[in-house]
């Protein structure tokens, strides 16, 4: 059906979006952000999934199942990467997470 | 009330169930949780030892969770693979259980950094626990969706136990080992979509017969296989991988290197050898050995030029990871059962290995308060069991008989010179040789004792700190008396590949 | 302005290569799900002939709790799981002087926390035949828990840390005794017994729903409370301002 077509195909371009906005804007935030969006794109194309068998008559209720898993998750590790986020900037003072930056910190070595 | 005997299979549950509810109850009580924690490590030991037995005496089984058959419900099977990984954790999980209360016991008795300590020591019992829930859960799935949430559990425990340290390195790291590890989870999940609107099943044996994938199946397994190479820090996409492992606490350190890395490992092995054999493709194959190849050259290379010990442990994890990448290559010439039995050897035999050393790192840096190599001098004489655990670990790396990681280098090297593809043979023993300079040139600082040196007064630390290093050291270093057993484990286990294999296995 | 504008004109090398890569891998998977045929039924089927012995009228409450219950037990502990890792990483900030709660604000809260839960309760009753559920519940509770955070009601700050704890851990707790129970007395993991699926699915979606309510409100306070463990003042386990904007 195109319905389930047009689903599917926003979630991928999402899903791009979300990943070249995650490997490269150094912006913690802007990071779990992508992650977001990408989360939103693949659940996108997961609901579409669910109505494809509408043809013969009924909904598919183990994607939607599927969802509301990963929702779940996808909630429990965004706010666990924005705590870690905020000790990132507390500890070390950087509001950015540049190639740069990694390099050093890298040579710290903690027991 | 139902009756178990030995042959139900609902005993599989056990290694899932017992560190589960031991991770909530840890969370739930703040005193006693060491108790709690050592118990349900036991526990898990003695479970596995008897699915162990169990596989041995009545073969390969599958558990219905819930009673819903495959295609609605989800199956957990146990098999030769999958009941060896769960014996290596158990077995590794508990020296790090035993050496983490010895190291916290050490660091609390220091007074000016106690609070610090106290927050560390209280989640690290429920979050160790929730992690050894997900990685046997992990082992023991067959169903994809399952093999995502377990996965996710493994992830968020193994990153909030990076960051437990509490130092600026530590959170930095920790930080961008979790926005990889969510990469990888969310190309899996893609991965899954494609698979599920391809297959329109979720399960491991039902998928494994589908015969009119087309385009859709080979995408989601590429998918599945990129977010599992993120997870398991394949050269070149490695890079999270040495500051996270290096900057954690020692005994998460040996938990990340030895287990975690496995768990994603394993499932891509399971992927491409078992379930979806039929269309993985000779370049697919020769692709991922040269990524092997690589990653243990230039890891190799990395860890000789570290300062600190840490560190090269830690480089020296990506380049062990790469051995298990060069047997898929080499799985044309050689027949199914020694493909698995070169992949379990080098990972039951890293693990131990590696949890050592970590474990060994850890001493010294509590015993010296610091770990930078050139000043490691003379340690022999005040940490002798730990110096003799990092050397035993060490020869299990470079691959002297009769350690682990000699049988599998050895097999590596017969089917790469069966297969007349000698360059594998080469980046094996280059790597091999590799190996032995950056062990050795820890080694010889231990013993070495320079002009006018004053040793440090060694304290007497205590023996939880010390001896499992040991244990697991020796255990990797005569992993290779005991191949005939596992082989048999691994033979039995596997019935699609029972297949009598070759006598001329050492 | 003009950093503005060098900062976004440095789409260097590297970026714009990336960008053809992510643009060529959008469009390869984009024609591959143009490809894929849409006649697999899914699982679809097997739930509708399965769904009466599930004890609930809704396919997706029988698929998550009941033919795949395992998945939600597994999921509710990665919930728990991050708790445990925020509160590991920061005490929760509360601002450091009270300052007096605007009259209007007050009676929001007064009015409609109690609202909230009691819509909370029948989303969950309602889960059984309709959409609704633990998890829908649970995240109008954890709602109801952020206005009151956001409102900084004064006796937030004093919570003490074991009750918190027992209520967040109720929910798995209790679906791993469910779980437990289900095995000893038919033999499966989950497996309930006959007729009982219909209250015990409502039993587990109530305590569940609980702990996810407040999951959501420790996650949004953003550490764990004053009392959690007693321990020596040390700078680096403070937040070092005291407001939480």
């Amino acid at each position: 059906m195109i319905t389930t077509l047009l689903y599917s195909l926003t979630g991928l371009i999402l899903f791009g979006m979300g990943l070249f906005t995650l490997i490269t804007h150094s912006h913690p935030l802007r990071k779990i952000l992508a992650v977001n969006v990408m989360s939103t794109g693949v659940f996108l194309i997961l609901v579409a999934t669910a109505y494809i068998p509408l043809g013969q008559g009924e909904v598919d209720p183990v994607p939607h199942a599927m969802v509301l898993t990963g929702i779940v998750v996808s909630v429990s590790v965004t706010a666990l990467a924005l705590i870690l986020a905020c000790r990132v900037q507390e500890t070390s003072n950087l509001a950015l997470l540049k190639r740069k930056e990694q390099a050093k910190t890298t040579k710290e070595v903690a027991g | 009330m139902i009756f178990f005997n030995a042959e139900t299979p609902s005993w599989m549950i056990s290694p899932i169930v017992v560190p589960l509810t031991a991770g909530l109850l840890c969370f739930l009580l703040s005193r006693r949780t060491f108790v709690i924690a050592l118990a349900a490590a036991l526990a898990n030991l003695i479970a596995v030892c008897f699915l162990t037995c169990q596989l041995l005496v009545f073969g390969p089984m599958r558990c219905h969770v819930g009673g819903w058959l495959p295609p609605l419900g989800i199956t957990l099977r146990t098999d030769g693979p999958a009941v060896l990984m769960l014996l290596m954790t158990a077995v590794t999980g508990l020296a790090i259980t035993l050496y983490a209360r010895g190291y916290f016991t050490c660091r609390i008795s220091e007074p000016r950094l106690a609070g610090r300590h106290q927050r560390q020591q209280r989640y690290f019992w429920p979050l160790w626990m929730l992690l050894l829930a997900g990685l046997n859960g992990l082992f023991l799935s067959n169903d994809i969706f399952n093999l995502y949430v377990t996965l996710e559990l493994i992830g968020i425990s193994a990153a909030s136990l990076a960051a437990l340290s509490g130092k600026p390195a530590s959170q930095l790291a920790s930080f961008r080992y979790l926005m990889v590890s969510l990469l990888g989870s969310l190309t899996y999940l893609l991965g899954i979509v494609f698979l599920y609107r391809t297959c329109g099943v979720l399960d491991l044996d039902l998928l494994r017969n589908f015969t009119a994938g087309g385009s859709g199946m080979r995408v989601g397994l590429a998918l599945m296989s990129v977010g599992l190479l993120l997870k398991t820090a394949l050269f070149p996409l490695h890079f999270w991988l040495p500051p996270a492992h290096a900057n954690a606490l020692a005994p998460v350190s040996a938990i990340l290197s030895a287990l975690v890395v496995k768990g994603s490992f394993y499932l891509l092995f399971r992927f491409w050898f078992e379930v979806f054999a039929s269309i993985i493709t000779t370049s697919a194959l020769n692709f991922m050995g040269a990524l092997g190849a690589i990653a243990v050259l230039w890891g190799a290379v990395q860890a000789m030029r570290q300062q600190r010990l840490k560190l090269m442990v830690a480089y020296s994890t990506v380049s062990q990871l790469g051995y298990l990448f060069i047997a898929f290559p080499l799985s044309k010439v050689a027949d199914g059962v020694q493909v698995w039995s070169i992949v379990i050897f080098m990972a039951l035999a890293h693990a131990c290995a590696k949890s050592a050393m970590f474990m060994a790192a850890g001493t010294v840096f509590l015993h010296l308060g610091h770990d930078r190599i050139k000043d490691l001098n003379g340690i022999r004489s005040s940490l002798p069991i730990t110096v003799f655990a990092y050397g035993i670990a060490g020869v299990s790396l470079m691959g002297l008989p009769p350690s682990g990681g000699f049988i599998g280098k050895w097999m590596l090297l017969t089917s790469s010179l069966a297969s007349l593809e000698w360059w594998w043979a080469l980046v094996v023993m280059a790597g091999s040789l590799l190996a032995s300079i950056y062990v050795f040139r820890v080694m010889s600082r231990f013993f070495v004792i320079p002009e006018g040196f004053s040793l440090k007064k060694s304290e007497p630390l205590s023996p939880l700190l010390e001896w499992p290093a040991l244990v697991l050291a020796l255990i990797s270093l005569f992993l290779g008396l005991a191949a005939p057993r596992l082989l048999h484990i691994l033979a039995t286990g596997n019935t699609a590949l029972a297949q009598v294999f070759p006598g001329g296995l050492p | 302005m003009s950093k503005i504008r060098n900062r976004r004109k440095r789409l260097d090398g590297f970026q714009r290569l990336l960008l053809l890569l992510v643009i060529c891998l959008t469009t390869l998977l984009g024609t591959i799900i143009l490809t894929i045929p849409e006649n697999t039924p899914g699982l679809a089927g097997a739930v509708a002939r399965l769904q009466e012995r599930s004890g609930v009228e809704s396919p997706v409450t029988a698929v998550l709790l009941n033919f795949r219950g395992y998945d939600t037990l597994l999921e509710v502990m990665v919930l728990l799981l991050a708790v445990i890792g925020v509160w590991s990483l920061a005490k929760a900030p509360f601002p450091q002087q009270v300052t007096d709660i605007s009259p209007v604000q007050m009676g929001v809260v007064r009015l409609l926390a109690p609202l909230m839960c009691l819509v909370a309760a029948y989303l969950i009753w309602q889960g059984s035949h309709l959409a609704g559920g633990a998890f829908q519940g649970g995240a109008i509770l954890g709602a109801a828990g952020v206005l009151m955070l956001v409102t900084e009601l004064p006796w937030l700050r004093g919570i003490p840390a074991l009750p918190l704890r027992i209520g967040l851990v109720l929910g798995p707790l209790l679906f791993v005794g469910v779980a437990l129970s289900c095995l000893f007395l038919t033999g499966n993991l989950l497996g309930y017994p006959e007729g009982t699926a219909g209250w015990l699915i409502l039993l587990i979606e109530a305590a569940c729903a609980i702990s996810v309510g407040l999951t959501l409100t420790s996650l949004f306070a953003g550490g764990r409370p004053e009392n959690e463990i007693p321990d020596k003042h040390h700078p680096a386990d403070h937040a070092p301002n005291g407001d939480r904007s």
